[in-house]
């Protein structure tokens, strides 16, 4: 495997089209490791973010967009709060994980993926997020059976906690419109 | 004293006693929640995952409707909404382009004078513990709660511009005000896993598992929350039998309103044995 890449050899479009994108200034960082060492999710993570930041300023757009660090941020912005250059991380892989949809790439993790289109469904038909239905959803596209939360699940829902029927908003079609507009704007 | 209110999707399920005990010490405040009209799904952290714009447009309907309400700022108890209607806020007022977007989508002229505030803001900024400590009835004595702040309130600081990110203090102050003791540690504002739970069973249950034992090792009776995620993973991906309160509940303790009992039923882990053995039922 090359280890080492020539200044030459690094295309930077990928870089710009990032920057541009999310509206980071990622030339700034120097690799100081706050954003990976306070990161609740990096040890599952196939690539660090700070490696994430350094693969962007090189240029490996298909690793990086087809990595699983794109779908296990889960936006908690400890990186960004605490990165001394300001970078706002959670923002640049929202704008990475946008980036690898339009382009077709296949999402490395599939259920994570799934699991907020099932979420965004459930907001597009009623306006307001139902979890029974939500979930029905998620387990029908993935056939992940939850298994990790069924029986608290179980417990949740005999407690009340997860009505069976769904509150609709009034204008459904102002959200019918908000929804139609921005999967247009795409 | 009169607020616009944005009681979220969780309002009526995951979050029910949040809900319920956020109406009865506002009540008991005398403050007036008018609950802003056909609001909608804040967006949550899937729109924002998928859809920039989409997660900007969504709280913005809301913001439309609690600008032509005029009931005054907008408040919100869930930490989750809170934030994404303060992304969206922010946005309306730093980024022009992106303004004048997300108006021509949701249809209206934002004006940037309606406030967006946390319910733990307008407890402590607005009412004041003052106030607070006057209603106390049963000041909650030998009670030691670790108070946990999670993500949404205090990250990004920028945008939900509330208290320290790394060392926050408005919880503590407050249950001080309520007569606990509440203990210092080091998890504050470490991250539960949020919605990971759904799909990531495990790696959940090991944050959780983290914050639930540091807060034992510091010698907490139970956890105090302000994020019905939190508290819901929190509750459900624990096996220590630490009690998880929203900081609501234990003001209506504090403030020995009716109807608590039905506050407990919802927990899965019943706080009531603990509060017994305090004298606080």
């Amino acid at each position: 495997m090359e280890t080492t890449t020539s200044v030459e050899k690094m295309d930077s479009s990928f870089l710009e089209e990032v920057s541009k994108r999310s509206g980071e200034k990622l030339s700034l960082c120097y690799q100081c490791l706050k954003c990976t060492a306070g990161c609740p999710t990096a040890p599952y993570m196939d690539i660090r973010p700070n490696s994430i930041i350094r693969m962007i300023q090189m240029g490996m757009k298909r690793e990086v967009l087809e990595s699983s660090a794109i779908w296990f941020c889960v936006y908690c912005q400890t990186c960004g709060t605490r990165c001394p250059n300001e970078i706002h991380i959670g923002v640049l892989m929202d704008a990475l994980r946008e980036m690898a949809m339009e382009e077709g790439v296949h999402a490395k993790e599939k259920n994570i993926h799934l699991f907020h289109e099932a979420f965004i469904q459930s907001v597009r038909r009623g306006g307001r997020a139902h979890e029974v239905t939500m979930l029905m959803d998620y387990m029908l596209r993935s056939r992940d059976l939850m298994k990790g939360s069924l029986i608290p699940g179980v417990k949740l829902f005999l407690k009340g906690k997860f009505p069976l029927l769904p509150s609709f908003v009034k204008g459904k079609g102002e959200i019918k419109r908000i929804f139609e507009k921005c999967t247009k704007a795409k | 004293m009169r607020f616009s209110y944005f009681p979220g999707c969780t309002d009526h399920s995951s979050s029910y006693e949040y809900g319920r005990s956020t109406e009865a010490v506002l009540e008991a405040l005398g403050v007036d929640l008018v609950e802003i009209e056909d609001w909608n799904c804040c967006g949550a952290a899937a729109t924002h995952s998928l859809n920039r714009l989409l997660s900007l447009c969504l709280p913005a309907r809301n913001i439309s409707k609690a600008q032509s309400a005029q009931a005054g700022p907008l408040v919100v108890p869930c930490a989750g909404c809170f934030s994404y209607l303060k992304r969206a806020e922010y946005a309306l007022k730093h980024d022009e382009a992106e303004r004048k977007e997300i108006e021509e989508i949701v249809g209206f002229t934002y004006e940037s004078s309606l406030e967006i505030l946390a319910l733990m803001d307008v407890i402590l900024n607005r009412i004041g513990l003052e106030k607070i400590q006057e209603k106390v009835k049963k000041p909650l004595k030998g009670l030691k709660p670790v108070c946990y702040y999670g993500c949404a309130l205090v990250r990004h600081p920028k945008i939900t511009q509330l208290d320290d990110p790394e060392n926050p203090q408005y919880l503590d102050r407050l249950m001080k005000s309520l007569g606990a003791e509440p203990v210092d540690w080091s998890y504050k504002t470490d991250c539960c896993g949020a919605d990971l739970a759904m799909t990531y069973a495990d790696v959940v249950q090991k944050l959780v598992g983290k914050i639930v034992s540091m807060a034992k090792e510091a010698g907490a009776h139970c956890i105090v929350t302000s994020c019905g995620l939190c508290q819901m993973n929190l509750e459900m991906r624990q096996d220590m039998d630490l009690p998880i309160f929203y900081f609501t509940e234990l003001m209506g303790v504090a403030f020995d309103v009716e109807k608590r009992e039905s506050w407990w039923k919802k927990h899965l882990i019943s706080p009531k044995g603990l509060l017994e053995s305090l004298g606080l039922v």
